[in-house]
């Protein structure tokens, strides 16, 4: 009983022991760092005036000092340093709280990242050194940015605009409700209360309210990541998320302008709601310019993959500064620009560009979000505090109980235009996930310091973020579990549900022709014709720009299955699915004419052979030059791994050819793909047998003492080569084909001989 | 003219019911059904009538299925020449979405309910079974109006798709077993993850609109 648990300890003692130590050294040098930069100015201005000093006399006398081997220059790298150091320990931190299972499960990463921030604040603080604090500039510039590009260009686009409706009501009137809610309840009862409250006026209480009402997309992000909660509920809160900005953005400028000039009158009422709609509907419209700009460029790349990626995060990034520089709402322009350009640049770019992409987008977002939420801990152990209790106290009640009636409400009044209606469940956890963050202690941080109420605000503001994040964030996960909400259900692609979900887009569009009211499906559906006819022609190059979407989805299939066959690890077992179903069971067995194995169009086979060639190739064909703007396989590499990738290639062999029809009947359909292979030089090829008159084997030129079956085939064959015309001779055709057939015969054999052959 | 209200009247209330409509709706839609058949008792023909049809490329199966016998629930098979509005309603009540009353159970039969009329559509030849000529069918439909991509990549998806069934659904064949075609029960198998009862429903109005008399082309 003791036993397995000691050896639990001991396997998680090494990695743990370890991982403390690093930290510690980590801490210590960020406190050192921060130490030695005031000493290293005194110690330099010091060494700079002694230094002048003798410099001229010894030019003079010939003194010399002895040249310094070792030198200390910290002050040249201080800033670089210091960002990568702070960079370093937030990810060792994400990287620890997963090496600690049991605290990953109940605590939610955000508050972990939380504590240590404020440890680390802690820390800095003891030793009396200046910590740097979440200032406007750094979280509105460089730490929101990512992490607002990862969730737009990741939208769920079905998702969004089928629940538009709801997520604007919420996110417009929500916002407002609470927004005026708060800062009215708090004014009316700072003037009931004591005199230390009485100086707060009611717009800066109103502005307040602006601040502490909006639901932040960081927090959501963060908090509903780990629950999993199914993709309605999803949408609804993290949408409102993303479009409440637009108001936050009106409101907390109008009353910040005001709460100098003291009053508002009815006509800067009506120019707010006009600027609100300036500002969302021109950051929507700077967002879709840098993002039909992006797709466009997209368009001409194709010669230089390697910097396709830098497209979409540059045009992202400046369309959202783009927004700012006009007091716009970047966060919709950024959200816009995103997915405008997506179904586009997908089209466009290489698959290592959209991993790329995809990776990189991923990371940076991840990187902000631990930064953010570090910073907020250091930031509260820093910033100037003034603790009222009433005032704080009062502020989270309000903020719960605002949210709870904001979004009974306006459900109430939304469900008599949904179709699908928002249960009790969903109302519940569209409230309680109604989390503060990062945005709302930045807009207090941005605060004039004149209002000498700042320090109030700010400390009540990261009470409420402090509340919202840790407790609802640690108990939204039990309670989800709790009312047994419905979760998100993991779906992999499946070719069904895709054929599906456009037939039944078709279909319901055709029935509400028939019922004769435009309705949802009929935009929809003028909106796509519209796209596929004069927008896709700009701006998706090549034959893609006609291919349909269902044509696209199943050749990202095969793309992926094809990846899928040449990277699996084992050769021993296939790679998907256990079902030993083939296109024999389907095929009925009269037709002996039908291809076994689908036919795709040229250009996507030639994707699809370039990459598995770029891993089966010769090595001794390959370039040998190295140049720092390729992406060239190391050649040592190659040579490793071309051992295993063989493995797989008999593997795949193998069940290319459980796929082929039987043998007997190939003289009909003589498009059959082949792989033949040398044993003794790893030359592979694949064949093209596309056009129905297709030949079989194309050996590649292989070396000069490559003996093998390959080398007898006709040398007309060799010379055609890659390019596979249709015009075929008569003549030759069925020479060839009696031919092919031999050699494939020979060596479609899928038996054991294979393996015996290989390991030799 | 009063008495022959109160008898539509009754007539749509008893549709209503029948159907699981509202009154309003059903007077609605039996609004529309005038303007589609030109004011007579039935229709024969859809295409004409509905001039937004011609862009669909699926149109022949959607026309069809208002004219299929199995969708009208008396378990009779076969096409009809014309329908009245009973059959319209019939068919359109396929469409209705869940409201916030309905239970679990009621559901599930309306998820049934919905897939069994998918079902239909493909199912052609009313053997109980989508065959891989059948589906082949259906996927060169959907691509049919998306330009000249040829036979050969719809029946590559077909393909690729039956075999999706066939290995979800009977994962341990025989290289000599033969997968006849895709059940019902198959069916909903693989269509299990879309949750039809939520996606498979249009917005039936309340109340009279003008937008109504939009887009017909017959009075």
């Amino acid at each position: 009983m003791c036993e397995p648990r000691a050896a639990r300890r001991s396997a998680a003692g090494p990695p743990l022991t370890g991982f403390v130590c690093v930290l510690l050294l980590v801490c210590v040098s960020v406190a050192s760092a921060s130490l030695d930069v005031g000493n290293n100015e005194t110690r330099r201005t010091a060494a700079a005036e002694t230094a002048e000093d003798p410099h001229h006399p010894t030019n003079s006398t010939g003194l010399k000092k002895a040249f310094p081997v070792l030198a200390l220059n910290y002050d040249y790298v201080r800033k670089p340093f210091e960002i990568a150091l702070w960079i370093l320990l937030a990810l060792l931190m994400k990287l620890g709280f997963h090496i600690i299972p049991r605290v990953s499960n109940v605590v939610p990463e955000s508050c972990l990242l939380i504590g240590v921030g404020l440890l680390v604040g802690g820390i800095i603080r003891a030793i009396r050194e200046e910590a740097p604090v979440l200032n406007t500039e750094l979280f509105f510039l460089y730490l929101l940015p990512p992490i607002i590009l990862d969730a737009g260009y990741f939208l769920p686009i079905r998702a969004f605009t089928e629940n538009m409706g709801t997520i604007l009501v919420f996110a417009v009137v929500g916002t407002l409700w609470n927004a005026f809610f708060i800062g009215g309840m708090i004014f009316g009862v700072c003037q009931i209360e004591g005199a230390q409250l009485a100086g707060v006026d009611l717009l800066s209480c109103l502005l307040f309210g602006t601040i502490v009402s909006a639901v932040d997309p960081v927090a959501v992000l963060a908090v509903f990541e780990e629950i999993h909660i199914n993709e309605l509920l999803y949408i609804l809160v993290f949408g409102e998320s993303l479009l409440n900005d637009a108001v936050t953005v009106v409101l907390y400028h109008l009353f910040e302008e005001f709460s100098h000039a003291g009053t508002v009158t009815v006509a800067d009422a009506f120019l707010g709601i006009a600027c609100f709609f300036v500002v969302s509907l021109g950051g929507i419209m700077v967002g879709a310019i840098y993002g039909l700009l992006g797709a466009f460029t997209s368009r001409f790349t194709s010669h230089t993959r390697v910097i396709e990626p830098l497209f979409v995060f540059l045009y992202s990034y400046m369309a959202y500064l783009s927004a700012e520089v006009f007091h716009l709402s970047g966060i919709m322009s950024l959200i816009a620009c995103g997915v405008t350009m997506r179904p586009y640049v997908e089209a466009n770019v290489s698959h290592k560009s959209y991993t790329t992409i995809k990776y990189f987008m991923k990371m940076w977002s991840s990187v902000s979000e631990t930064l953010i939420f570090i910073f907020l801990g250091v930031s509260t152990v820093a910033g100037p505090h003034a603790w009222n209790w009433t005032f704080v106290i009062l502020t989270v009640v309000l903020c719960l109980v605002s949210r709870v009636l904001g979004v009974i409400g306006l459900t109430y009044i939304i469900n008599k235009f949904r179709i699908v209606k928002l249960t009790k469940k969903d109302q519940f956890i569209m409230a309680y996930g109604g989390l503060r963050g990062a945005i709302a202690f930045s807009l207090g941080f941005l605060l004039t310091d004149d209002n000498e109420m700042k320090s109030m605000f700010l400390t009540a503001i990261i009470t409420v973020i402090f509340f919202t994040v840790i407790v609802q964030g640690m108990t939204i996960r039990p309670l989800v579990e709790l009312l047994a909400v419905k979760r998100k259900n993991e779906s992999k692609g499946s070719i069904n549900e895709e054929i599906h979900t456009q037939f039944l887009d078709h279909l319901l569009t055709g029935i509400e022709d028939v019922c004769g009211h435009y309705g949802h499906h009929h935009w929809k559906d003028k909106l796509n014709r519209f796209n596929k006819t004069y927008v896709k022609r700009w701006l998706i190059a090549g034959e893609r720009s006609t291919e349909p979407q269902l044509i696209s989805f199943y050749n990202k299939m095969e793309m992926k299955q094809a990846m899928m066959l040449v990277e699996s690890g084992s050769a021993a077992r296939p790679p998907t699915h256990a079902s030993s179903v083939s296109m024999q069971n389907i095929q009925p067995r009269e037709s002996a004419r039908g291809r076994a194995i689908p036919s795709i169009s040229k250009s996507r086979e030639q994707e699809i052979r370039k990459v598995l060639r770029g891993h089966l190739q010769n090595t001794r064909q390959r370039l040998r030059s190295y140049s720092r703007h390729d992406l060239l396989v190391d050649p040592f590499e190659d040579h490793v791994s071309e051992v295993r990738f063989r493995k797989q290639r008999v593997e795949m062999e193998r069940r290319m050819s459980h796929y082929l029809t039987v043998p007997a009947n190939r003289q009909e359909t003589p498009a059959v793909r082949k792989v033949c292979f040398e044993p003794e030089h790893r030359v592979y090829t694949y064949d093209d047998g596309e056009s129905p008159r297709g030949r079989a084997a194309q050996p590649r030129p292989g070396p000069a003492d490559g003996v093998s079956l390959v080398s007898e085939s006709p040398p007309g064959l060799g010379a055609r080569g890659p390019d596979q015309e249709q015009e075929v001779q008569e003549e030759k055709e069925e020479q060839e084909e009696q031919d092919q057939l031999k050699l494939s015969r020979c060596l479609s054999d899928p038996g054991p001989n294979h393996n015996k052959e290989e390991e030799e | 003219m009063g008495a022959s209200q109160t008898r539509s009247e009754h007539k749509h209330q008893h549709l209503a019911d029948e159907t699981g409509f509202s009154l309003e709706q059903v007077k609605n839609l039996h609004k529309r059904f005038q303007q589609l058949s030109g004011n007579e008792e039935t229709i024969r023909e859809l295409l004409d009538s509905v001039p937004a049809l011609a862009n669909n490329p699926i149109r022949k199966q959607i026309i069809e299925a208002f004219f299929d016998k199995r969708n009208q629930h008396h378990d009779e098979v076969g096409t009809c020449e014309e329908i009245g509005f009973e059959q319209f309603l019939m068919v359109m009540s396929h469409f209705r979405p869940p409201t916030l009353k309905t239970t679990v159970e009621e559901k599930e039969a309306m998820r049934r309910e919905k897939l069994r009329f998918l079902f239909n559509m493909h199912d052609t030849d009313n053997d109980g079974t989508i065959t891989l000529a059948e589906y082949r069918k259906v996927v060169e439909e959907l691509l049919s109006k998306s330009g000249d991509i040829g036979q050969e990549a719809a029946k590559a998806i077909a393909d690729a798709a039956m075999l999706e069934v066939a290995s979800t659904n009977v994962p341990h064949m025989a290289p000599e077993d033969f997968y006849e075609g895709i059940t019902f029960e198959h069916f909903e198998q693989i269509l299990k993850g879309l949750e039809m009862e939520t996606r498979m429903h249009i917005r039936f109005l309340d109340v009279g609109t003008t937008t109504m008399a939009c887009g017909k082309s017959t009075s």
